[in-house]
């Protein structure tokens, strides 16, 4: 299709600019839909296209389909604030996106495409005594299963931040902080486009555009998607839709223990370095870093109803920006350039949902919430694998569904806290 | 900043002065112990959802300290109407489901 290669030049640009810039060369092409695939995944956002990169490489199937009905990675993987970290309490979760980070250390290389993955160190801040046994109670837990970690006293934090206000008179007192080395950030686009690309040169058709109107299925398995290009088949069908995930449950006539809410961030105008770390409270609602481009990254707490409009409360990023600014007194001044939502899908217990359902063939990776970025290479592992034998891989089924019934919860509040 | 309008304090007030409570018309089980794990599950965690009109709960948490319940839309967050917990929503009406559902 359009693989043919225009060369760069003033005069493309000019070219380019008359078609309102939708003309130039992809990255990846833009097939027209088959008539069935063997697999199709549901939602080109960061999950999806890896677990559509991992069906390729790792399992061999390239027969699949990415319906995305936006831009790829337009949905909450272009809306987060990318802080990476595993330091999760329970086992099942520390495994899960411990996986995960490991993936992260080496994704750059295996996709050939910079993911600008920088390990400058997660803190999570500690403002009270029940914080600060929380948090050496989690370090310890990390420990035990391989995962870095520290607790840090008030002086090694301000080594660490020299811009955040530890003094023992702060609004929010810094008593200590949990510090995994090993966290940072990556960039957002790149993730997506990094697995996008390598997924469409193993033959996977990534279809934008195209939304997923209906779920069809014949005596309790599904056999295809009906879409706004019409329908598509397919015996293996799995939703990896974020906050949409509970009206593509509808479509089948299931529910999810699924709530949508919007979730905000916002960034600052470029500054000089100045803080060369993510420090995160829980207490607070406020994680913050800087980004390559020299702005401040600032995430909010999440929305206190159900909403799918992408924008969220002013009054929840005024409370964020009353924190921020108490913990760094510096950043009082800065002024901030863009806000934005996106809306997240929160479980019960903070954990994802990586599970078969209730009919054949349809499968669901959702309920990541306020925290799924970092998730990302593993996510799409473990769900690739799932997809593929039809089964669950051990990672994920601690993950199934099915916990809601038999009560297995795996409780992440602590450790996902507020969004991150 | 959404307005809501109280019912009890007949009184439109702002969205801080409230917290949210999730789906409305939920029965508690009138027969726990005979319930199965599925049917706890479905009554504890799983939730509707909907985008577009919700029928749900609000509690004016800074003002009268009572719960009433909201049909909103969850896209333009449009209050389409409030009413008394106990009462049948105008707007979207819920089918039928037993003369003491709330
Ligand atoms: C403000 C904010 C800050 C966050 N900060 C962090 C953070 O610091 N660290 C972290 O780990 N996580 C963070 N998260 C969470 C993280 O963004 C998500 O968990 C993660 O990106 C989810 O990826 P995804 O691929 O599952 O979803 P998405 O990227 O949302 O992809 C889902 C895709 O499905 C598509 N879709 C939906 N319905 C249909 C349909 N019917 N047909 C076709 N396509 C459909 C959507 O268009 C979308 O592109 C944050 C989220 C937000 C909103
Ligand atoms: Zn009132």
């Amino acid at each position: 299709m359009s693989t043919k290669k225009n060369p760069y030049s003033a005069f493309s640009l000019l070219k380019n600019a008359l078609s309102y810039h939708e003309n130039w060369q992809r990255a990846w092409r833009n097939p027209t839909p088959k008539t069935d695939y063997d697999i199709i995944i549901v939602g080109g956002g960061g999950h999806g296209l890896a677990t559509a990169y991992y069906l390729a490489t790792v399992h061999g199937i390239t027969n699949v389909a990415v319906l995305e009905k936006g831009y790829l990675g337009g949905g909450n993987t272009a809306r987060n604030t990318t802080i990476i970290r595993s330091n999760y309490l329970w086992d099942e979760a520390a495994q899960l996106y411990e996986l995960s980070l490991k993936l992260w250390e080496g994704l750059t290389q295996e996709l050939n495409f910079n993911v600008m993955f920088s390990q400058r160190g997660v803190l999570n801040l500690g403002h009270n005594l029940q914080d600060m046994r929380d948090i050496e109670r989690r370090v310890n837990a990390n420990r035990l299963n391989g995962i870095d970690g520290e607790v840090l006293s008030p002086a090694d934090i301000k080594h660490i931040a020299p811009l955040l206000n530890v003094s023992p008179d702060a609004r929010y007192p810094v008593l200590g902080a949990s510090w995994q080395p090993r966290g940072g950030t990556a960039r957002h686009d790149a993730v997506a486009w990094g697995y996008a690309r390598a997924a469409d040169a193993l033959g996977v058709d990534l279809i934008q555009q195209t939304e997923v109107t209906g779920l069809r299925r014949q005596k309790g398995a599904i056999v295809g998607v009906e879409t706004t290009h019409g329908f598509i088949g397919a015996n293996k069908v799995g939703c990896v839709t974020a906050g949409n995930s509970g009206v593509m449950a509808a479509m089948a006539g299931l529910k999810l223990p699924i709530e949508s809410r919007p979730l905000q961030a916002l960034v600052s105008e470029p500054l000089r370095p100045c803080l060369d770390t993510v420090v995160m409270s829980n207490a607070v609602h406020g994680y913050i870093s800087q980004s390559d481009k020299g702005d401040l990254v600032i995430g909010a707490g999440v929305d206190g109803y159900n909403g799918y409009g992408q924008r969220g409360s002013f009054h929840v990023i005024e409370h964020t920006l009353q924190a921020i600014c108490e913990l760094f007194p510096a950043f009082s001044r800065v002024r901030m350039n863009r806000q934005w939502g996106g809306i997240v899908d929160t479980c019960p217990d903070a954990c994802p949902i990586i599970s078969k359902t209730s009919v054949d063939g349809l499968y669901f990776n959702c309920g990541w919430g306020t925290g799924g970025f970092k998730a990302t290479p593993g996510s799409g592992f473990v769900f690739a694998d799932t997809l593929a034998h039809g089964r669950p891989h051990p990672l994920a089924e601690p993950f199934a569904i099915d916990r809601f019934y038999s009560g297995a919860l795996i409780d992440e509040h602590g450790a996902a806290g507020v969004a991150h | 900043m959404l307005h809501i309008y109280c019912p009890h304090c007949q009184q439109h007030r702002e969205e801080d002065e409230f917290s949210y409570s999730g789906e409305a018309h939920i029965q508690r089980p009138s027969n726990p112990e005979i319930l199965t794990d599925k049917d706890w599950g479905d009554y504890l965690f799983f939730r509707k959802n909907p985008r577009g009109l919700h029928h749900e709960m609000w509690y004016h948490a800074a003002g009268c300290r009572r719960y009433f319940n909201a049909t909103r839309d969850t896209v333009s967050y449009e209050i389409m109407e409030t009413y008394p917990v106990g009462t049948r929503p105008q707007i979207a009406p819920l089918p039928t489901i037993g003369d003491d559902a709330t």
